[in-house]
């Protein structure tokens, strides 16, 4: 039988959290950002049919960043939750916070537990009236939860974005105003001033959906027509 | 979701709530459930829907009375419900477990599009419902049957198209129109005088709240339109552009429409 080396946990843990954040920084970035006509959520993914950005329920939304099979995995198993939890209490009743905390204790328990930790960050959004009442709650590889304020830049080259985020951000942005603003400092590292339509996944909260498409679920996706019109604007 | 570690999510892999529900909180779901021997005590019924096509679309209309034997145990219910943009069911038989069972379904339906990130074909919606409404045939046997019929707008073959329903859950398209509940009898009788191909839209309302009062007429279970409460049927249009519930004061002035001209006419029956 061979002899088990001893590892302190304190290495033991380093070594993972080193591993996935890794994973992670060789990921492209997410712009979740809250603006006056709900929240935005812009992604650097070339593929038009594997999101990064999904609806959970009626107000809330989900970003993430890693290795596609985890995030996707917990994405669903967020939908499941939502899901059960609107049917059996009543859908006001679901919340983000209950959300991400339910998250946090997932990837706690991968992280401290399994083999291999996910190399995933997660950010949860939901939309509420007004401004005050958004909720965006960023979520790391280790059960690490923040409560964030006006937006979240997650991935690889996170510092750069969030830098140009922080500086073009004002709670008065409209929708259109804060995509831009994300598809830009999503280009920060890029020769280009701004990525074309083909390489951003956008999706959005509105805060407004009752009353201006009659419906309780607050999220839409845009599609590339959209996208295009969008950021034809800008220039 | 906190104890599954990564390998239980796999397994745990389904697009459906329904089955998802059955594995993990079967006591969730309205049926499924072991009934005690005894007589099932008296329990709210849901009777008349009509559903009718017309030019671009499908129409669904309720009367507003729950009936428990011969006591209107609610003249507010509301039978006809939207399932999901482009399509809208409505219920007749057990109240209780018929509301419960929209529910579900309507869960179900966003589910599968929340985790596939696409609508199910209306096909698909049409045999879910059915699965459900089999699920629900051991209640059935102790007397709480539910049949809902189901409209929707097939957005591949741009129609709209009808599905109605027996306690077994065996699915049949019907054409034209069709009618469930109590009053169904009376109501189609009115539908094969009055439905004629490519109604409009207001035309077709107007035919199903006409067939609705014919079946309040005759069906003791049934509700007619109600002047002095101001309740008007419930009716839900689907088309290409999804589904919308037309306002009250549209019908207020079409039921008041019907009530006059029959006034007028003074005929008994």
């Amino acid at each position: 039988m061979t002899q088990q080396f001893y590892v302190s946990p304190e290495q033991l843990m380093k070594d993972r959290a080193d591993f996935a954040r890794k994973g992670i920084a060789r990921g492209r970035s997410v712009v979740v950002v809250s603006c006056a006509d709900g929240i935005a959520f812009v992604a650097e993914n070339p593929s038009p049919s594997l999101h990064k950005i999904g609806e959970i329920y009626d107000k809330i939304g989900f970003a993430a960043v890693g290795k596609y099979n985890e995030f996707e995995s917990l994405r669903q198993a967020g939908v499941r939750y939502a899901d059960v939890r609107g049917y059996s209490y009543d859908r006001e009743d679901v919340t983000a916070r209950g959300l991400a905390s339910v998250y946090a204790q997932s990837l706690g328990a991968v992280f401290t537990a399994e083999q291999k930790p996910f190399e995933v960050e997660l950010a949860v959004a939901e939309v509420g009236l007004n401004q005050a009442d958004d909720h965006l709650y960023r979520l790391t590889f280790d059960g690490s939860i923040a409560d964030e304020n006006g937006f979240v830049v997650m991935g690889g080259l996170a510092e750069q974005v969030a830098d140009v985020v922080r500086a073009g951000w004002k709670s008065e942005l409209d929708l259109a105003a804060a995509m831009r603003l994300a598809v830009k400092a999503l280009a920060t590292d890029k020769e280009v001033d701004a990525l074309p339509a083909t390489a951003v996944e956008i999706a959005v909260l509105d805060r407004g959906s009752e009353s201006s498409r009659g419906s309780r679920r607050a999220f839409r996706r845009l599609g590339a027509e959209d996208i295009t019109q969008l950021l034809a604007e800008e220039a | 979701m906190q104890d599954l570690p990564a390998r239980h999510l796999a397994t745990q892999a389904t697009s459906s709530f329904t089955e998802h529900l059955q594995r993990s909180r079967p006591e969730l779901l309205p049926f499924g459930q072991a009934l005690p021997a005894g007589s099932v005590p008296p329990t709210p019924h849901a009777t008349t829907i009509v559903a009718i096509s017309y030019a671009g679309g499908v129409l669904m209309a309720g009367d507003r009375r729950a009936t428990m034997g011969n006591v209107i145990a609610s003249r507010h219910i509301e039978k006809v419900f939207p399932a999901d943009q482009f399509s809208v069911l409505g219920i007749a038989g057990t109240a209780g477990l018929a509301i419960d069972i929209t529910r579900l379904f309507q869960v179900e339906l966003e589910h599968y599009e929340k985790i596939e990130g696409t609508l199910l074909s209306l096909d698909g919606k049409a045999n879910r419902l059915g699965a459900m409404i089999r699920g629900n045939l051991p209640m059935a046997m102790q007397g709480l049957a539910v049949v809902p019929l189901f409209a929707g707008f097939d957005t591949v073959m741009g129609v709209g198209r009808l599905f109605s329903y027996d306690v077994t859950g065996g699915r049949y398209e019907e054409q034209e129109h069709h009618s469930v509940g109590s009053g169904s009898v009376f109501a189609r009788g009115a539908l094969k005088k009055l439905w004629r191909p490519n109604l409009t839209e207001e035309e077709a309302v107007a035919v199903a709240v006409e067939a609705l009062y014919d079946a309040a007429d005759d069906d003791s279970a049934t509700g007619g339109p109600d002047a002095v409460r101001q309740l008007w049927p419930v009716v839900y249009t689907v088309n290409r552009a999804g589904n919308r519930r037309i306002p009250e004061r549209d019908l207020a002035a079409i039921a008041e429409g019907i009530v006059e001209s029959r006034t007028v006419a003074r005929r008994e029956a």
